[in-house]
């Protein structure tokens, strides 16, 4: 890994300070970045440290919904969020492995926007609102493609607010080794209509399977989607899945998310 | 370097570091607390595993100046006070839970963080938890079984396969 200097602020403000330096770069858990640099494909000069920040640390139960803090580690989502939203914290608890539970984060997550990583299909599924130091932004304009995101140069997330489905399951097919989604479905039965995020599939990172959400819409049981069809184009081929067969998992997912949701 | 301070197995330690220093580096090569092992550096193996500020972290995946002002434990402070081994480490030895030992250290850190939350753990929560700890021996049974008897649960019937 390549030195850098290092700072940790305690608050956003000064946070963004610390990121309008040249080559500046948040670490918030670092489960991602540090494997990332040690491997040199990353070389920041300035490492800004989020871990410092209560502020953007913490659950809170607001008008229907939950907030998370960005800061917030995947194993305290899977502790206390249950109570409000308990297919949010399954998903919480089921990322990586406890070591990597412990510093992870919902927004390091979120900002890296890994196409297979879970944590974006809860938010897309839920139609989450991202909060960060300058704006609101819909799940739907948050995510841009495979590492790609709305987030602007320097921009720090600071919460994501849930809407509470009425049913909700997150279901995903374990790449064994990394324990990333080799495909992974999130089913949210809201009151205005059904939304499936699919994530781990898709070269373009995570997306909705909008066909699904109309006829799940019209009957919420996983023989909704029996008749329809995923197509494989655009769909992640590597050694752990060809890109049919993700995009069976993905079908395969989907029942199995709405079977499970509660 | 910038020196750092922060408490290792109950004392309080300090040492010189750069940005980049892992905790790890910072545990073996600053204090000469060798036991946590460093088997892959890729944060996948579970070796390194310590305790930070009461969490299971693998220490090679979090910078040394992010955990300081926290309190570390390591494999050196799992013995018993009088330097007898705890209940965890005598469950390793009893129950052969471990073979060439190398991923011992990180694999206690991983049970005794366990045993924190779920002091009662079933067989698959125990499977479940350890999945970010690899044994190159593919010793996973003993293991597993060791942990169980750590928590004071009868093993005589469980990973006899």
């Amino acid at each position: 890994m390549h030195n850098f200097d290092f700072v940790k602020p305690a608050t956003v403000a000064d946070a963004a300070r610390a990121l309008s330096a040249d080559g500046a770069q948040a670490l918030s858990g670092g489960q991602t970045l540090l494997p990332t640099m040690k491997a040199r494909l990353a070389q920041p000069s300035v490492i800004v440290s989020l871990t410092g920040i209560s502020e953007i640390k913490g659950v809170c139960a607001v008008d229907g919904g939950v907030s998370v803090g960005a800061a917030t580690p995947h194993a305290v989502v899977a502790a206390e969020v249950g109570k409000y939203y308990p297919a949010l914290a399954k998903l919480a608890g089921g990322i990586g492995d406890p070591a990597v539970r412990s510093r992870g984060t919902l927004g390091g997550s979120l900002a890296n926007n890994d196409p297979a990583a879970c944590y974006p299909s809860a938010v897309l599924a839920s139609a989450a609102v991202v909060h960060t130091n300058k704006r609101k932004i819909a799940a739907d304009d948050y995510f841009q493609g495979m590492f790609s995101t709305a987030l602007e140069e320097g921009e720090i997330i600071t919460s994501v607010t849930f809407a509470i489905p009425e049913k909700a399951a997150y279901v995903k097919f374990d790449q064994p080794a990394s324990r990333f989604a080799l495909t992974g479905v999130f089913v949210a039965k809201h009151k205005g209509g059904v939304r499936v995020a699919v994530t781990g599939a898709s070269n373009n990172g995570v997306f909705r399977w909008t066909e699904a959400e109309a006829a799940l819409s019209a009957s919420f049981a996983a023989s909704a989607v029996e008749s329809l069809t995923v197509s494989a184009e655009d769909m992640i081929s590597d050694l752990h899945g060809s890109a049919a067969y993700r995009a069976n998992l993905v079908k395969v997912l989907t029942k199995r998310a709405v079977t499970a949701a509660h | 370097m910038t020196k750092i301070s922060m408490t290792v197995n109950g004392k309080a330690v300090s040492g010189e570091v750069e940005g980049r220093t892992l905790l790890s580096a910072f545990l073996r090569e600053e204090l000469g607390l060798r036991g946590t092992h460093i088997g892959c550096d890729t944060s996948q193996c579970g070796a390194c595993a310590v305790h930070l500020d009461g969490q299971l972290v693998k220490s090679c995946t979090v910078l040394a100046m992010d955990a300081a002002g926290g309190a570390v434990t390591s494999i050196e402070g799992m013995q018993n006070a009088d330097g007898s081994l705890s209940v965890i480490q005598a469950a390793f030895q009893e129950h052969h839970g471990l073979q060439c030992g190398f991923c011992t250290p990180g694999m206690v850190m991983a049970t005794a963080a366990l045993l924190k939350v779920n002091p009662k753990p079933t067989e698959a929560e125990v499977r479940h938890h350890l999945e970010g700890n690899i044994c190159r021996c593919t010793g996973y049974h003993n293991i597993v079984k060791a942990v169980l008897a750590a928590s004071g649960q009868d093993v005589s019937a469980i990973a006899a396969e």
